[in-house]
């Protein structure tokens, strides 16, 4: 039973950071139908962002107290990555915009090797921890441990969670992003600037994925491979939970963490996960194509 | 006016079998080296780039290597094999195809083994600093050794066995368990050994768990092992993943003594764990605490030329280019038939890493060390005899 407990929480954990990617894989689809393969790599970045300004920000000079520098690192790198999407979506997506799907597809792909080879060439392949923003404490309640640092993961991508369904629901911005997902063509003549939408989902996308990325960072080596596992496994949360479907994206990163953890917990060996994953993924294209949450949509890629 | 133009035709062709004749300038050996500089182990290709740079570099400071009483300099040709198997092969054929008189490298098993088909296919000599796979120097087919490779480094066999005894007598272990990289020959083969050393002892082991390499979150097997209740966890992995591991063992809450293999042997890794893996061991090839006056030398040569205390990898490369240049010379002539059948004839050869011996196969015997992680430094514990 403490085993169950442990595993669900060890799931829960890295359920969250699925959930937080897959929310950017989702927005971006639901927005243009594109499947941006470079976000895993986005992710990348802004795990970078984090490491190079927290490092900076914890220098023995400032004296900051910890809360502070992990904030203000969070902050950092939501800015910093949500102007990378920006301007990918500018200068690489948007002129393609008319072009045929599998173009933009494939420049997505391209944009996701240049971030790789990019970082691996001007920083260097060597894996790296975010600095300690607060001693890491493990408490053991009845045989189940747990981390402060596990519980900042769940608790903060929780509440993020929530603040992005309310912005998409209650806000105008929200609004308006659904109304251009809705219908791309009608949208604009009811006066929605269809652009400064688009580029806003991208920043909304990339700072969820930068937050991801700070959390990421605080419990895993950062390096700059770590975004094709990564965004290949949000990817699959996405549509697991109905790609283009917010909530989705949320539920659908939590079944994949569960996949991950559960596997080797049911089955002899970890070597099973991708295979279990996939596979998740290919019954559920068979029975269920649009997801778990998402809505049949006639016109196909 | 015509014959004028013959005499200057008549030069020509004079001047051009005189320069034909003349005596070839000092030629090279060509030495290749394939290194994982990009990838998983960064730091590895960086120290065998190092070491072979410095290896290379002192015998052309000395006018050359001289064999068969002409003097040769060296010239080295660096392939990264970015730490993949696939590129690993096509680094070695592309340092085949440049005509190089044998090969120095790869480090990782898996990029050794593939490397070691094309070398033996294209009767190439090859060494390995630091594949202790077996497979390495063993055809997978017959079972026979390879004819064209070799390696400076003791192989899995013995550090699985050295590890699991280290684990009874020194640490008393009576439920150790295992984390290994499943998708790795090296992690793997040192896993399995180390097992059936510990049943051999009639102990069992209470986990044997496995991931795949890239991933990082280890908290699924790790709380499998905790609930086993075991006592030790031996990690045969490589360093960029073992800080992971054993900073989640502590977050779940881990408190037994956690020890590994060469693998660890990066100055990264403590930088990587800092205090996590204070006290913990590992087995690998040489101390730079207790080496001898020719390891000495090396080090500081080395420290001289790099600014840091050169590691396992750095002091094998090192070896393999050593044995290199003593089998060309034994040779006597820049043949690769010649060469290989030097290596294998060499009987002693006394290196950084220790006295090789080489007993018909392409593996070395040699002796290990047990080196513990103390005050952010590599420590000397014990020695094992083969």
């Amino acid at each position: 039973m403490q085993a169950l407990i442990q595993q669900v929480l060890n799931a829960l954990q890295l359920g969250s950071v699925y959930a937080l990617i897959a929310l950017g894989y989702t927005m971006v689809y639901g927005i243009i139908t594109l499947i941006n393969f470079a976000h895993g790599d986005i992710f990348m970045v802004s795990t970078y962002v984090a490491f190079f300004v927290g490092t900076a920000l914890m220098s023995r000079l400032l004296h900051l107290p910890g809360i502070v520098v992990f904030v203000l690192t969070m902050l950092a790198a939501m800015f910093a990555t949500a102007l990378l999407a920006v301007l990918i979506e500018r200068f690489a997506y948007k002129p393609l915009r008319q072009a045929p799907r599998v173009s933009a597809v494939i420049t997505a792909l391209g944009v996701g090797l240049f971030l790789e080879n990019f970082t691996l060439a001007t920083i260097g392949p060597d894996p790296r921890f975010l600095p300690k923003f607060f001693p890491v404490q493990t408490l053991t309640v009845g045989g189940v441990a747990f981390s402060n640092v596990q519980i900042i993961i769940i608790a903060v991508s929780a509440v993020v969670m929530l603040l992005l369904d309310t912005v998409v629901r209650r806000t105008m911005v929200g609004m308006a992003m659904r109304a251009v997902s809705w219908d791309k063509f009608t949208a604009p003549l009811m006066g929605v600037p269809v652009d400064r939408i688009i580029s806003i989902t991208f920043a909304i996308g990339a700072s969820i994925a930068a937050i991801g990325g700070t959390l990421f960072g605080m419990v895993y080596t950062v390096d700059p491979y770590m975004g094709i596992r990564i965004g290949w496994w949000a990817f699959i949360s996405a549509v697991v939970g109905g790609i283009g479907n917010i909530r989705g994206a949320m539920i659908g990163g939590y079944i994949l963490g569960f996949v991950e953890i559960f596997t080797p917990v049911i089955l002899p060996a970890s070597t099973y996960r991708d295979f279990v994953a996939f596979s998740l993924l290919l019954v559920l294209l068979i029975f269920r194509p649009y997801g778990i949450l998402g809505r049949p949509v006639a016109q196909k890629v | 006016m015509k014959r004028f133009s013959l005499l200057i035709g008549l030069l020509i062709v004079m001047g051009l079998l005189v320069t034909a004749c003349k005596p070839k300038g000092p030629e090279t050996i060509k030495i290749g080296l394939n290194a994982e500089l990009t990838g998983g182990v960064p730091v590895v290709g960086a120290s065998c780039k190092n070491a072979a740079e410095l290896a290379v570099e002192e015998v052309n400071n000395a006018g050359g290597l001289e064999v068969g009483g002409k003097k040769y300099k060296i010239e080295l040709l660096i392939e990264d094999n970015e730490d993949k198997a696939e590129s690993a092969a096509a680094a070695a054929q592309k340092l085949n195809a440049a005509g190089v008189l044998l090969m120095i490298g790869p480090n990782a098993s898996r990029n050794a083994i593939p490397a070691a088909e094309v070398a033996e296919a294209n009767k190439m000599p090859m060494i390995s600093p630091w594949s202790t796979n077996p497979k390495t120097t063993i055809d997978a087919a017959t079972g026979q050794p390879k004819k064209y490779v070799m390696r400076a480094c003791f192989i899995d066999d013995f550090q699985g066995v050295v590890a699991a005894k280290f684990a009874i007598t020194e640490l008393g272990s009576k439920k150790p368990a295992v984390l290994y990289d499943v998708a790795s020959e090296y992690n793997k083969g040192i896993a399995e050994i180390f097992k059936r050393t510990m049943e051999e002892n009639g102990i069992q082991v209470v986990a044997f768990e496995t991931y795949t390499t890239g991933d990082k979150d280890f908290s699924a097997q790790l709380t499998k092992i905790i609930q086993a209740g075991a006592d030790v966890l031996f990690l045969p992995n490589y360093y960029t993943e073992v800080p992971l591991q054993v900073q989640q063992a502590h977050k779940l809450g881990f408190t037994g003594v956690i020890f590994g293999s060469d693998s660890w042997g990066a100055k990264e890794l403590i930088d990587l764990c800092g205090a996590d893996c204070e006290g913990y061991f590992f087995t690998t090839h040489y101390a730079a605490d207790i080496a001898t006056p020719k390891a000495q030398a090396f080090i500081k040569a080395y420290e001289a030329k790099y600014g840091k205390t050169p590691d396992d990898v750095a002091a094998l490369t090192y070896d393999s280019f050593g044995l290199a240049f003593q089998a060309i010379q034994a040779a006597g002539k820049i043949d690769r038939e010649a060469v290989n059948q030097a290596l294998h004839n060499v009987s002693r050869y006394e290196g950084v890493t220790g006295v090789l011996q080489f007993k018909g196969t392409g593996d070395p015997v040699k002796s290990a060390v047990v080196l513990q992680i103390k005050g952010g430094k590599f420590v000397y514990y014990t020695t094992a005899q083969p």
